[in-house]
Parts: C-alpha cells; structure tokens; sequence
C-alpha cells in the first residue's frame, strides 16, 4: 500500500522539476513587473494588471488552449521559436512548466507587488542622494527590503505550480514520462478501475509537499523579517 | 598637489548657491529666490513655510514648476533650458529630519553606502576622521534598529559626510530629538562646520539653532523669502 512504484515516483520528480523550473523563470519577471506595477505609472497600466490576473479567474481550459494557440507547433509564437531556436513547448515537459508558470504568475507577483509598495519611498530617495543610480536602488534598497514578499511569491507561486492540472493537461496533455505530473497521473489513476490505492498515494504525497511549502514559506518570512530589522 | 588644491577649496568653503524657484504645493505656492555664498546657509521658517520643499528641489528630489537652481555656475535645474541633473548625480548630501537609515544594512554598511554608490575609493583617513567626529565608532556593528535617537542622528550625518558631496543639506536635523539629544548633537553640528568645512544649508524653525549655527539666514514665510542676511534678520530672542 506504501509502496510507491517507478511510475509514480517519475510523477512526483516532474511535477517537482517543472514547478522548480516555472518559478525559477517567473521569478524574474514576476518581479520586473511587480515593480513597473507598484512604482511606475504608464499607460495601459490596468489593462497589464488585468493581463497578469487573467490565469486566475479564466477557465484553466482556456488558458491551456491559448497556450496551445500561441506556443504549439503552429502557433504564432510556439512555430517561431521551435524553426529559429530549436524550443518546442507542445507536449513536452517544458510546455507544462510554461502552463503552470503562466497558471501560477498572479499568485508570484501579488505578495512580491505588496511587498514593494510597502518598502518606504523616503529610504529610495535617501538612497539617490547618497549617488545610488536607480537600479542600484533597486538592487540595494527596494529589492532586500522587499524579500520576505518575494520569497512568499515564490512558494506560493511554487505552490500552485505543483498542483495545476487544468492548463496543462489541455496544453501538453498526459504522457507519462514527459507530461505526467501528480495532478495528471492522480486524474488518470481514478478512472482506472483498481486505481484507487495508487491514487491514494498521491494524494498524500500532494498534500505533504503543500504542507511542507506553506510551513517553510512561514520559515522564511520570519527568518528574513528577522534578518531585515536585525532583532 | 590635487590633494593640497582640495584641501585649500574645502578651506574656503563657499560655494555659491543660486536659487531661483516657483513651484505650486496645493495651497502653497513658492515663489523663492536667494544666492547665498555662506558656509551654513540658514533655511529659517515656520512649519509650513515651503523649507523642506525647497531643499528638495535643491536635492534634485522634486523638479521646480519654473526656475533654476545652480551651484557653483553648474547649473542642476532650469526648467526653461529643459535641465534637471538627477538626484543621484548632484553629489548634495541630505540628512533628513526622519533620518532613514537603511534598516537592513549595519552602521558600517549605512556610513559605506555613499562611497560604494559613488565608487569612490575607499579613504580610511577619512572614515576615521568622521566616525571620531561623530562619536560612533562603538555603533559599527549594530543595526539602525537598535541606535537611541541621538545615535540615529549622527550616523545618519556620517553617511551623508562619508559620500563626500560638495553641499550638505540638514532638513530640521534636531527636529525629532528633545532637549537632551539637541544639546547632545548641536556640538557635532559646530564641529561639522569649523573642522570638516563643508557647506551646508541648514532647515530650521529654531532661531536660537540658527543663531548658533547659520553664517546666512534666509527667513522663509508662505513660500517667500521674506528677509536674508546675517543673524540679525533673525526674530529677536525672548
């Protein structure tokens, strides 16, 4: 009953690659734009807003056929890349990673946004008047200040990715091996008959990895709170 | 021989700054103008009069309506000639009121800062010199967090210091502290000016800190400059 099985374990080592890969890559640019959001104004600013939200109240269907659409084979974007750079997203591990990193983009960029309004303006302007550059201010002041929200986007973010299914199974669909991470695998376990057992056995681990991402993004909220006002 | 020409310069320590604004604040308009060639130029006014304001401008922190600002013949705002030098690239130290002391860099890393951001080389002479001036060479190591007021205070005139601009400004820097800690840093602020040289604008709405301090006063009222000349342009003390 315990045992989990070869397959399974290729399941769970996708899932974790490709949500280790999607929040890796989103980071950056969650981040870039979290900070366009909270510190710039700029025409079209709601409508990027919106665009960035749009994964979170669309049909996880919809997004996967988007994505489809626009990063398969003969997509506007997806035929371009794979003819020029050699990259194919459809039904490859790589095109889930873009599925959940797209899936899970609102919930990286929201506490990382927060964060960054929050960070004190006065100690920016400080900054300028010692020399500071503004991506030097960025880099040294606004960005470490804002770390404990960054760190809660990336495991919430993380989160999230480990657990899309929607998107992805629309997206690059269910091969096991190259496309089949828990939430597919679990899927593809209840409609077999005798499936349940092995279902089961996901589903615990699912819930043991959430639980360890939200008890060590706690963790580390409070050690980097900590470190930031030096108590 | 560079060194002994900057030495000289510091000597003298008058810079001529030019100040010619207009900007509208909702209700307050500032409409100021004076050249002051001082070595602490006195920014005297009730709160509210448009002080702060003003030094902001001159720190490239906010951009004037309409007017120029220029120190030395540079010119760092003139809005008809479509110039405005950015804050990080007028070298004008500000020690504000609030202080803002990173709260996540150490003392050493605050007082560093300016340097670091200038590329500048390090000058432990200097470092020396300064910490000695200021009294915090004991605070190195400990987090803004954890300095009393007074303590803030200093370090926050350090880091300025240490980024070695070519004009201070010092926005009510005893504003926040009570009786105790003013006597405590006025010194340093007398230090400031006779050892380390460097020309300064001083913000206050104390008139016994400005007698104290300020070789010029320009006295502020609703955004105008309303006299400007020695001690004497100053109210009378009761």
């Amino acid at each position: 009953m315990f045992e989990i099985t070869p397959t399974e374990w290729t399941a769970i080592a996708l899932s974790l690659r490709v949500a280790t890969v999607a929040t890796l890559v989103a980071t950056p640019i969650g981040i870039a734009l979290a900070w366009l959001l909270a510190r710039r104004e700029f025409w079209g600013k709601s409508a990027l807003d919106a665009a960035i939200h749009l994964p979170l109240v669309l049909p996880p269907v919809v997004t996967g056929y988007l994505l489809l659409l626009t990063f398969g084979r003969r997509g506007l974007i997806g035929g371009w890349l794979a003819d020029h750079l050699g990259i194919v997203f459809a039904f490859r591990w790589t095109g889930a990673a873009l599925a959940c990193g797209v899936m899970s983009f609102p919930l990286l960029v929201r506490p990382i946004r927060l964060s960054i309004e929050a960070v004190d303006r006065r100690l920016e302007q400080a900054a300028e008047t010692l020399g500071a550059e503004p991506w030097r201010v960025f880099a040294t002041i606004t960005l470490p200040l804002a770390l404990p929200g960054v760190l809660a986007g990336m495991v919430l973010g993380f989160a999230k990715a480990i657990g899309e299914f929607g998107a992805t199974i629309t997206f690059v669909s269910n091969i096991p091996g190259e496309t089949q991470t828990i939430s597919s695998a679990i899927y593809s376990l209840i409609q077999t008959p005798d499936g349940d057992t092995a279902a089961l056995r996901l589903v615990s681990v699912s819930v043991v990895m959430a639980m360890a991402a939200l008890v060590g993004s706690e963790w580390f909220a409070r050690r980097a709170t900590k470190r930031l006002h030096g108590h | 021989m560079v060194r002994a020409a900057r030495h000289q310069a510091a000597a003298r320590a008058l810079i001529m700054l030019r100040v010619e604004v207009s900007k509208q604040l909702g209700e307050l308009a500032i409409e100021a103008a004076f050249e002051s060639a001082g070595l602490v130029t006195g920014l005297f006014g009730a709160s509210g009069a448009g002080k702060t304001s003003l030094i902001n401008m001159i720190a490239g922190l906010s951009r004037p309506d309409r007017g120029i600002i220029a120190i030395d013949g540079e010119v760092l705002d003139d809005t008809k000639g479509r110039v405005h030098v950015p804050a990080h690239r007028r070298r004008i130290g500000y020690v504000f009121q609030d202080m803002r002391l990173f709260p996540h860099l150490d003392v050493r890393q605050n007082l560093d800062y300016g340097r670091r951001m200038n590329r500048l080389t390090e000058d432990p002479a200097q470092r020396a010199r300064v910490t000695e001036l200021l009294d915090i060479g004991h605070l190195l190591d400990r987090r803004p967090g954890r300095l009393s007021g007074g303590e803030r205070q200093r370090v926050a005139l350090g880091r300025a210091l240490l980024a070695r601009p070519r004009l201070l400004l010092l926005d009510e820097p005893l504003g926040s502290l009570d009786e105790d800690r003013k006597a405590e840093i006025l010194p340093y602020l007398r230090r400031l000016r006779d050892e380390a040289m460097i020309p300064m604008v001083y913000v206050s709405h104390d008139a016994d800190e400005m007698r104290q301090l300020a070789t010029q006063v320009v006295v502020l009222r609703r955004g105008r400059v309303n006299a400007f000349g020695g001690a004497e342009v100053l109210p009378a003390a009761l």
